[in-house]
């Protein structure tokens, strides 16, 4: 079993952030704080995201010369995952990944508009990259630009676009007639009419459908700084390798829940936790949970978007612990017996995270069948 | 034991891989013409046994085995790397395993930690050497999980002690000079596991009896051994009476890996899910390629990704960063139970996606792979089992590193 060394590494800079995002957030993500921010409209607190902003976080992976810190985008797991772990929800992913899109597809100028303000924490913004029909596949764009004089007019129709309501940037993926591109919009670019809520199973998250019917544009809106197919398939393995990483965490947060309710519950005179029906799964998840920080550092440590091990790792991650997550939110449920059943329990809020963030970017199983092909070579029945 | 206070350097380290893999490759014997073991539980005969001794004792002499125990026994004196650099390749260019496992992985680390210095002068060397052979007087035939209950007596008589009782599912019994034997020396201790002792104890003195056992596979491996008024000597007793519990739970740390000190070099011959995409590639289930059933691609992807996890963990112990905070030895407690239960899934995977060539044996001149995945689908429980059952491993993660009550 012990072949070659798969490569592993670990930053002081990313040591450091994991320690400071847990002790931030274990302080100011309370669950009742998070029960009380689902309540918002927007879904997240401001006054957080400031902070979250002087931290440093928004800019973690974004370049020194646009107010960042210029780590890599492997850095930014160690983050993501404490959010998971602490159910944090914020525009944050949704900005990082406009914000690393941004970075790879934008000229100059565009970066230079954008990427200080959302390093400050000053400009929320977003990805609409998936058609109406939710599909995963990157090259599924679901909206067509067509040149219209001197600009651009959008058809089609966009699902689960994050914090798309509020967001100041919206970087939405088309079809054009020289192949796909990423066209930045402001919110004065898109009407109200076309922003529909989404009413998500996770209802700490804040997801949209948009209605890009007519939208027209200027030709200064189209991201002219680079090869835009793979700056959409980039950020797709981004978003498996930061949803990976939530999930990660999510998995993590629900454990030490149910850790703590199997060793203080009692019946028939003994804590649940002695129960081995109980106590045997619970080391079973653990295992998987190790397993999926594993997959998750390696991923981040050789992260370069779709490609090669980096598009193989990620997805592995993505896969593993999606799976990760809903075998530890279902026992969690089950081994609380009924109080697991309330809406008081926190449980349900990482059983609707888990629910969430498994079937964004790619589920267990359409993962595994990429990796098929990637790993085991296409078959198409024959020889 | 050396730790790896020098650091070296990469350059360094490719140099010394790109020499032992040399070495390997111009001094790995050939195929014998008979069926090797896939590990150090199943020595079937002694023209395996002879050809793996033989092979262990040519790495020695090349200095590729204990490579960083202490020099003044025998070993190499040099950091944990050089040791895991030999025991790496070994795996990768398929070399066959280092038959006294027993010898290297438990019960040498076990003398260096424990033992005196007579004891390490005595017995380190022919460890590594292979000039002596160990097996493991553990399990009884009433006491196997609940070893602490172990009955077999040991009672003091001058200088030495005098052995009865029975021990079983010993391994490599018939080849061995010497065994790890916990045993009873005070019924009236005021707990069981107070009355038990840890002793290395001769295999050739008089009162001993073995008879083999035959395994599920046909093959031979294990045997039940007879203690009846056995004489040894009282200087193989490891720490003093009474702790015996202690020193075999020192024994079963290296054993399960949640410890580290072994001598190195592959215990068993290495199977990953490169040979199951192999062999997926090669079998046919109803006239198609057995590649192009999205089900078993689906399953050989999850097998890729649940190996690359144990691969993972053992890489994540070298910088404590990489581990969970409150659980920073999750990965070593678990890697016995999770490697070994990957192993029997993945065998019986293998054999499930041979279609309708899955029923046929070692001796079949149509079986896919000579029915290597069958033998190794039955031969998998014995990591399940041996060294602690899986069951039992789930008991003491949970009670021990998670703090769950006792079942
Ligand atoms: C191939 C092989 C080689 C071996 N080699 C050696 C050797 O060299 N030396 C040696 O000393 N021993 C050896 N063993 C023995 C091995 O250590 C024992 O088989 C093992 O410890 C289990 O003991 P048992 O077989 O008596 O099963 P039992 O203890 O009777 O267990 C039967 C079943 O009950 C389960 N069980 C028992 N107690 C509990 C509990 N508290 N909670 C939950 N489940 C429980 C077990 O998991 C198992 O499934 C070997 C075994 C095998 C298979």
């Amino acid at each position: 079993m012990a072949l070659d060394e798969l490569r592993l590494e670990f930053s002081d800079e990313q040591a450091m952030l994991a320690e400071s995002a847990r002790e931030f957030l274990r302080d100011k993500c309370t669950t009742e704080q998070v029960r009380e921010w689902m309540g918002l409209s927007t879904g997240y607190h401001t006054a957080l995201w400031q902070e979250m902003a002087q931290l440093g976080w928004m800019g973690i992976a974004l370049p020194e010369e646009h107010g960042g810190s210029g780590l890599s985008a492997g850095a930014l797991v160690t983050v993501v995952e404490t959010m998971g772990r602490y159910l944090l929800a914020s525009p944050f992913l949704a900005t990082t990944m406009a914000a690393q899109l941004l970075d790879q597809a934008g000229n100059n100028s565009q970066r230079e508009q954008w990427l200080p303000a959302i390093a400050a924490g000053e400009c929320i913004a977003t990805v609409a990259l998936a058609p109406a029909d939710g599909a995963w596949l990157p090259e599924h764009t679901g909206v067509t630009a067509t040149r219209k004089g001197k600009g651009w007019r959008l058809e089609g129709r966009k699902s689960g676009v994050l914090e798309l309501a509020f967001a100041d940037l919206v970087l939405v993926s088309a079809d054009t007639d020289k192949g796909p591109a990423v066209f930045a919009l402001s919110r004065e670019d898109i009407p109200y009419t076309a922003i529909e809520r989404e009413y998500l199973v996770d209802e700490t998250r804040r997801s949209y459908r948009m209605d890009c019917d007519g939208i027209r544009l200027g030709n200064d809106a189209l991201l002219a700084g680079g090869d835009s197919a793979a700056a959409i398939r980039d950020t797709h393995a981004l978003g498996w390798l930061l949803v990976g990483a939530e999930l990660t965490g999510v998995a993590d947060g629900v454990f030490s829940l149910m850790l703590e309710y199997l060793k203080t519950r009692t019946q028939f005179g003994k804590t649940i936790g002695s129960y081995q029906a109980l106590k045997h799964p619970t080391v079973d998840i653990m295992g998987q949970i190790e397993n999926s920080r594993g997959l998750m550092q390696q991923a981040a440590t050789v992260f370069d978007g779709a490609n090669g091990e980096s598009e193989v790792a990620a997805r592995m991650l993505k896969a593993y612990a999606g799976d990760t997550a809903a075998f530890a939110t279902d026992r969690a449920v089950q081994f609380h017996g009924a109080f697991g059943f309330t809406w008081e329990c926190d449980v349900q809020l990482y059983f609707r995270r888990a629910t969430w963030a498994r079937h964004v970017f790619g589920d267990a199983l359409h993962h595994r069948a990429r990796l098929a092909e990637l790993l085991l070579g296409e078959h198409n029945g024959e020889s | 034991m050396a730790q790896d206070k020098q650091h070296v350097s990469r350059e360094e380290r490719d140099k010394f891989a790109q020499k032992v893999s040399a070495w390997l490759k111009a001094n790995i014997p050939s195929k014998p013409d008979f069926r090797l073991p896939l590990t150090f539980m199943e020595i079937d005969n002694r023209a395996q046994f002879e050809y793996l001794r033989d092979w262990q004792q040519q790495v020695y002499e090349a200095g590729y085995l204990g490579m960083s125990w202490p020099e003044e026994y025998g070993g190499g004196g040099m950091p944990q790397v050089y040791q895991d650099i030999v025991t790496r390749e070994m795996a990768r260019l398929q070399a066959p395993f280092m038959i006294n496992a027993i010898g290297l992985s438990w019960a040498g680390p076990t003398i260096l930690k424990l033992g005196t210095e007579a004891q390490k002068k005595r017995y380190i060397k022919k460890i590594l050497s292979a000039e002596e052979i160990w097996c493991q007087g553990f399990s009884e035939p009433e006491n196997g999980s609940d070893l602490g209950n172990a009955r077999t007596r040991a009672v003091r008589d001058g200088d030495s002690y005098v052995i009865n009782g029975s021990k079983i599912w010993t391994s490599q019994a018939e080849y061995a000079a010497h065994m790890i034997l916990i045993a009873r020396t005070d019924p009236a201790a005021p707990n069981k596991y107070a009355g038990l002792s840890f002793f290395l104890a001769p295999m050739d003195v008089p009162g001993i009896d073995i008879r083999r056992i035959r395994k599920m596979t046909g093959e031979y491996g294990f045997a039940q051994t007879f203690f009846d008024d056995a004489r040894i000597p009282a200087d193989t007793l490891v720490g003093e009476e009474g702790q015996g519990w202690s020193v075999a739970m020192a024994v079963l740390a290296f054993e399960r890996g949640a410890a580290l000190g072994q001598a190195g070099g592959n215990i068993m011959s290495v199977i990953s899910a490169r040979d199951l995409v192999q062999t997926a590639g090669k079998s046919r289930r109803d006239g198609r390629p057995a590649l192009a059933d999205m089900r078993i691609r689906e399953q050989l992807v999850q097998c890729m990704i649940e190996e690359r996890c144990l691969r993972l963990n053992r890489q994540r112990g070298r910088d404590p960063r990489l581990l969970t905070p409150g659980r920073e030895f999750a990965p070593m407690l678990m890697s016995k139970l999770q490697g070994s239960e990957y192993m029997r899934r993945m065998a019986a995977f293998a054999v499930s996606l041979q279609g309708g060539q899955a029923p046929l044996y070692v001796d079949d001149t149509q079986a896919l792979d000579d029915g290597m995945w069958q033998r190794q689908h039955m031969n998998s429980y014995s990591a399940t089992i041996g060294g602690g059952t899986s069951e039992i491993q789930r008991n003491i993660i949970g009670e021990r590193l998670l703090g769950l009550g006792k079942g």
